[in-house]
């Protein structure tokens, strides 16, 4: 694979992900089409967009770096700096709401000692209020990464936060992998 | 009565195989875009599907086989996306599709690509959907190696190439000129039309956008007919659609029902009514955008495009939710405000300015410092919005204030006349410092 993986700030892809992109840009019909999809491969592997991904991009994807930053701030998901390991997205939309979302928040909040918008101090927990994540007939929800825990319960966000400080590999509602 | 007889588009969720190629195929999955491509060709399908009126159920509710038509005649670069950005709070039913029967989703836009000549289909799927956007990738490149999709398919008489697009969490993209310009690699901020994008849309060539549940309903209507999907439903409102229930009812999720289904009978036989405790105080019945109904006004209306218009509300998404009695509808709606707000893209004044001074003028009631004017100003705002931006979603913003306000009026006037609503930020704030 040639791609060139590498410019002046020392930021690059290599190996599978290399080839990942090497397939986007081969996939999508012009470069500035590759923009999403590149910033999600960036972001998967290093868990946030930095400022020398921001260049690199804009140089590979043939833009300014302005119109690299604008999308990376337009869109929610995208992050321009490091997230704490596990971010908790618990829904304040109608539904969940209905359904308990907020004595759901005000539960997490006393277990992790925080505030909605903040980390704990060890970089472990963050706690978020997100719109709508599309699990409203199983609120309250929240989302974790890739995947979503529903028909949520002080006991059951308990049971999570105890298992991801121990380590424990979480068990998603959403995951119907573990099913098979 | 039996629900089963109304499986369509659902007759494999729950199944835990049902995603997999090989249990698509012994469905006789693949049949239809086979028949479409090796006997039927374009025209003739795009006859089928627009005699059998099925409608977009996104939320617009537009005619499938109509939008296809405008694709210029003899367009050579044609695109087609499915719209998997499903946002709309409330609405889950296009997640079920993904999840139980990604097949169906994949066939169903194959056959629509080939309907409208598109060498090039985008599935775009909201990022909070990691999951799925794995699990239809998966599934698409099974399509692939089974010859379906790619290079050489179907002896090179139609070679369709498939993109899973990854949104990145952005609601406006839902809308279908934002999710265009979203695949461009731009800020998911909708253009203004005309052009409509089956003129020029994706890099300024023709592109047609249609909504998950639409596109999963093809294979279907190609199999069985136009007629046998027409015998289902209403006269104007053809055929079958998910409605995806919250809130707190004995049996919420995705249910597929007939249209023309009186409200009544799906909240009874479907939903098995109210949970314990709970009293039924309204209904919002195709997403969070839609006017808010009365118990009373729900329980006489039935569940199609034209009887939920006539009850001043819309079918919407089919994302249907329940408000029980214990519910404070002033609450709610600042709920929903924060969200249009939030989600506004704003590059148009009436809906970037608007959405925040509605949610800021109910903060402010329920935080008992209101004014009995206040009610009059949220109208003005509102007025100040509808019909004066590019996309609607100032509309979808207007739509459930207006209904909230309408409807519940004396919740709204007890706050105005100086009565704090109990706020629960401030309990946390307490919680956290002690």
């Amino acid at each position: 694979m040639s791609v060139p993986v590498e410019d002046g700030t020392g930021f690059g892809l290599d190996g599978r992900d290399a080839a990942r992109f090497a397939d986007i840009l081969a996939r999508y019909p012009t470069r500035r089409s590759a923009l999403m999809p590149t910033l999600w491969l960036i972001q998967d592997r290093d868990g946030h967009i930095s400022d020398a991904a921001v260049s690199w991009t804009a140089a590979q994807l043939e833009l300014s770096e302005a119109k690299v930053r604008e999308v990376v701030s337009f869109y929610a998901m995208y992050r321009d700096r490091p997230q704490a390991r596990h971010v908790l997205q618990v829904c304040h939309n109608i539904s969940c709401h209905i359904m308990g979302a907020q004595p759901l928040m005000i539960h997490l909040e006393g277990k992790l000692g925080i505030r909605r918008g903040e980390a704990t101090p060890d970089g472990e927990f963050a706690l978020e209020g997100v719109e709508c994540l599309g699990a409203c007939g199983m609120g309250p929800c929240l989302q974790l990464g890739r995947h979503l825990y529903e028909h949520l319960t002080p006991e059951k966000a308990d049971a999570l936060v105890d298992g991801l400080r121990r380590g424990d590999p979480p068990r998603p509602d959403t995951d119907r992998d573990l099913e098979e | 009565m039996n629900q089963d007889q109304y499986r369509i588009l659902s007759k494999r969720f729950g199944r835990r195989d049902g995603h997999k190629l090989a249990a698509y195929e012994a469905d006789g999955g693949y049949r239809a875009l086979k028949r479409a491509v090796g006997e039927l060709g374009a025209p003739a399908v795009r006859e089928e599907v627009k005699a059998s009126g099925l409608r977009g159920r996104g939320g617009a509710g537009f005619p499938a086989g109509v939008k296809w038509g405008f694709v210029p005649p003899g367009a050579e670069t044609v695109y087609f996306m499915v719209n998997a950005d499903e946002s709309e709070p409330g609405t889950f039913k296009d997640r079920y599709l993904l999840d139980y029967d990604p097949h169906a989703v994949i066939e169903g836009s194959a056959i629509s690509s080939f309907a409208v000549g598109a060498k090039l289909c985008v599935i775009y799927i909201r990022g909070e959907f990691g999951w799925l956007v794995d699990r239809v990738q998966k599934a698409v490149d099974e399509a692939y190696a089974a010859g379906y999709l790619g290079r050489g398919a179907f002896g090179g008489a139609y070679e369709l190439e498939m993109i899973v697009h990854k949104g990145a969490g952005a609601y406006i993209c839902g809308e279908e000129t934002g999710l265009i310009n979203s695949v461009t690699g731009l800020k998911g901020q909708p253009s203004i039309k005309p052009p409509f994008p089956a003129v020029s849309g994706f890099l300024g060539q023709p592109t047609i956008v249609n909504n998950v549940e639409t596109v999963a309903a093809v294979p279907w209507i190609l199999e069985h007919g136009a007629a046998a999907y027409r015998k289902f439903g209403t006269e104007k409102s053809p055929g079958t659609k998910l409605f995806s229930v919250s809130g707190p009812v004995r049996r919420p999720g995705v249910h597929e029902i007939p249209l023309g289904l009186p409200f009544r009978e799906f909240f009874t036989d479907w939903l098995g009514g109210m949970a314990d405790g709970e009293e039924l105080k309204a209904v919002i019945m195709g997403g969070s955008s839609v006017p808010v109904l009365t118990a009373a006004e729900a329980m006489e209306t039935a569940l199609d495009y034209e009887s939920l218009a006539a009850a001043g509300t819309m079918l919407g998404s089919g994302g249907m939710i329940i408000i029980p009695q214990r519910c404070d509808m002033v609450e709610l709606i600042q709920v929903l405000m924060h969200f249009y707000w939030d989600e506004s893209c704003g590059q148009c004044t009436p809906c970037r300015e608007g959405t925040g001074w509605l949610h800021k003028i109910v903060k402010r009631l329920r935080r008992g410092e209101g004014a009995p004017e206040d009610l009059a100003l949220l109208e003005r705002v509102c007025d100040g919005m509808a019909g004066l931006t590019i996309c609607p979603l100032a509309d979808a913003a207007v739509m459930p204030m207006r209904s909230f306000l309408q409807r519940f009026r004396p919740e709204f006037e007890a706050l105005a006349a100086g009565r704090r609503a109990t706020e629960p930020d401030s309990r946390w704030a307490r919680e956290i410092r002690s």
